[in-house]
């Protein structure tokens, strides 16, 4: 295997592990707070590509896209937790049949809205083109994209770690019922999160168009990684869906390249193997 | 996932349940009744709603009439899965007494109803599966179909990059599944007959999240490639290949469905230059097709691919047996006889004969991509005429050997 080899995967595993971050640092945070499994979250990723399409189709430009992608699904999620998700209290089954049917209509509708014709994302032409560097080529885009993924997950850890609304959220998933007892609003902070976990969704699959395409099915693509990926990382903990998602992007490329016949399985190895030795994930909380 | 599909399973088939309209009366004065399976949910939906434009194009073109008899034709969405379309072909077949089924789309689907409709004995014209051995070694005299084997355009695809474009050495990268097994058997098989080799193969999983890492395996120091995918996957593929900086400098052979006309139109610049052997292309200079191209573009503002085209050639199978028998379809052993024997000198491919194991006969047309007043097209810049789905080989050697697959023909001169 070639230097050249090695330099291209690491960078794609890099680009994916980015991807995943933004997919599954959300459901990660959801899946902590609020104890909802949101299958909803990969539908959300792929609406989120379909209006960041339109965006584009009415030529105002990808950075527009990427906005409008990541506040339409805000807004669509905060719609949907406000009016249905709230109003389901603790009901676990209730919730994930719930999230579930409606990953269903959102992928019904793409299909009605869309078309089921696999559609190209294009990205800025800036963006796109092949870096030569030292005579090795490398993508353009997906050095992009690992440097936006890492930009916002500087900006999560700052609102998470650093702000009084990022302390209310780590208290409120560290133990519900005491941060309700310091007066912690929760209905407010549950929409909050679930809003914001969105918008990443929403912005991963205008970001990720370009690389992945947009067509029927993407949704269902993505979700297992992003469960991966919190199962990998622990659930709740925003460090943990950031490593949990550059080891998911690690293993599943190089794992696909140098393990050709474990392709299918390649991703889920690991995860029971940790599972075994560590339920609660890499940077789980061990829960009681 | 799993979830997911048997849900589906369960809405699709309730709501076909209610949607499907009773008949009860046969009588030979009342319409041909024609079931039509396509897919209209899930993944494949892209795939099925261009069938349904290339049978409603050909019924309005002939005034829903034909062989002088009205056409009733029932749709019912298989979902694309396999269970699903045992319980809607029982449906058409059972309820809603069918004199003919068209469809269904995925190779799967046709496996899975094979025995069914041998049982029921009800003529069956496949206008889109491709699996080798339903027309090779699971031979079924009620089925026919008007669009070739995986394996079909591949043979003369790869003749053409060994004899004409001389290329020696040659890397693949296919979808892993039947179709895609099958189609790159069959191009290697005659690359290597014709002095080439395939010295890498590889198999990115059907719903491979990214191509990036198969891509970066690819041999810097092949001739070309051979890029088989079907679905969204070609357009998925190319672009990533373009991403690299591949697209251009490295040439791609391609299956038909890696630049199907159905995703040509959302490609762009980096899928200049793909070469693919086609049973179809929209660029097929005949009058016929011209004719048929113009009322595609009318009524559905795109080029036919080939799904359009498919089901269109079903209905033109089924118009010409119908014909043949007067109208009288309920002699099914009469009209299967005839769907059997049909040739047509001209259709929107060129002509359409069938061979005596139910697979046509087709000009192979080696198509380029090139951009024309602005859109891609596949042109052609060769054609091998009248192409068997045995190539040059004997019928009774190509069926004494295995069926092609993964391993099957051997790759020899892998590195």
């Amino acid at each position: 295997m070639s230097l050249a080899f090695w330099l291209v995967q690491t960078l794609n595993a890099l680009a994916l592990g980015g991807l995943l971050f933004l997919l599954s640092a959300g459901f990660s945070l959801i899946f902590g707070l609020m104890r909802i499994a949101n299958l909803t979250h990969g539908a959300y990723f792929m609406l989120g590509a379909y209006v960041g399409l339109s965006v584009l189709d009415a030529s105002w430009g990808f950075f527009a896209a990427v906005l409008l992608g990541s506040l339409a699904i805000a807004v669509f999620g905060a719609a949907v937790q406000r009016f249905i998700l709230a109003r389901l209290g603790d009901r676990v089954l209730a919730q994930v049949l719930v999230t579930l049917g409606l990953s269903f209509i959102i992928a019904d509708l793409c299909l009605m809205l869309w078309t089921g014709d696999p559609m190209q994302l294009a990205a800025p032409a800036v963006l796109s083109r092949p870096i030569e560097f030292y005579g090795y080529v490398f993508p353009g885009y997906r050095v992009f994209v690992v440097a936006v993924s890492l930009l916002v997950a500087v900006l999560l850890w700052f609102l998470i770690e650093r702000t009084r609304l990022g302390a209310m959220v780590r208290a409120a998933v560290d133990d519900m019922e005491m941060a309700r007892g310091m007066g912690i609003r929760a209905p407010r902070l549950f929409t909050i999160v679930f809003c914001l976990g969105c918008a990443l969704a929403g912005m991963g699959g205008v970001l990720g168009g370009p690389i992945l395409s947009v067509y029927p099915g993407l949704d269902a693509e993505m979700l297992p990684l992003a469960l991966v990926v919190v199962i990998l990382g622990g659930i709740g903990s925003l460090l943990g869906a950031f490593i949990g998602s550059f080891v998911t992007g690690f293993i599943y490329t190089f794992g696909q390249a140098l393990l050709p016949d474990f392709a299918y399985v390649i991703l889920f190895l690991p995860m029971i193997i940790i599972l075994m030795f560590r339920p609660e994930g890499l940077f789980g909380e061990k829960s009681g | 996932m799993i979830t997911r599909r048997t849900v589906t399973i369960c809405l699709a088939a309730t709501a076909g349940a209610t949607v499907l309209p009773r008949r009860n009366a046969v009588s030979q004065s009342g319409p041909i009744r024609i079931g039509f399976l396509t897919v209209a949910s899930g993944a494949l939906a892209a795939g099925g709603r261009q069938l349904d434009e290339g049978i409603k194009l050909f019924l309005k073109e002939r005034n829903n009439t034909i062989a002088g008899r009205p056409v009733e034709i029932i749709f019912a969405d298989t979902a694309g899965q396999p269970a699903n379309t045992r319980t809607k072909t029982q449906e058409l077949v059972e309820r809603n007494k069918v004199h003919v089924i068209l469809g269904p789309l995925a190779a799967f689907e046709a496996l899975a109803i094979n025995d069914y409709i041998q049982q029921n004995e009800t003529p069956i014209v496949s206008d889109s599966a491709a699996a080798e051995d339903l027309t090779q070694r699971k031979l079924n005299p009620w089925f026919i179909r008007v669009v070739p084997t995986s394996a079909q355009t591949t043979h003369p695809t790869a003749h053409y990059a060994a004899t004409v474009l001389k290329h020696r050495r040659i890397a693949t990268i296919a979808d892993d599944f039947a179709f895609g097994h099958e189609h790159t058997a069959g191009f290697q098989r005659v690359f290597e007959d014709n002095g080439g080799k395939i010295v890498q193969k590889l198999w990115p999983p059907l719903n491979v999240a990214d191509y990036g890492s198969y891509i970066a395996q690819i041999k810097r120091d092949v001739d070309a490639i051979y890029a088989g995918f079907a679905g969204a996957n070609g357009l998925r593929f190319l672009k990533q290949y373009g991403e690299y900086g591949l697209a251009g400098r490295l040439p791609v052979y391609g299956q038909m469905t890696t630049v199907d006309e159905g995703i040509l139109k959302n490609m762009d610049n980096y899928a200049l230059g793909v070469i693919s052997g086609g049973w179809y292309s929209a660029a097929i200079d005949t009058p016929t097709n011209k004719k048929f191209v113009e009322s595609v573009r009318r009524d559905y503002n795109a080029d036919p691919g080939y799904y359009t085209t498919g089901a269109y050639l079903g209905g033109m199978a089924v118009e010409a047996a119908a014909k043949a028998v007067n109208g009288n379809v309920e002699d099914k052993k009469a009209f299967m006889a005839a769907l059997r024997k049909t040739n047509i000198a001209d259709t929107p491919a060129g002509p359409l004969k069938i061979d005596e194991y139910g697979n046509p006969i087709f000009n192979v047309y080696i198509r380029k991509v090139e951009r024309k007043d602005g859109r891609l097209v596949n042109s052609v810049i060769h054609t091998y005429p009248n192409v068997s789905q045995f190539w040059s080989y004997d019928p009774k050697a190509f069926l004494a050997n295995p069926v092609y697959s993964r391993d099957f023909p051997p790759a020899k001169n892998l590195e």
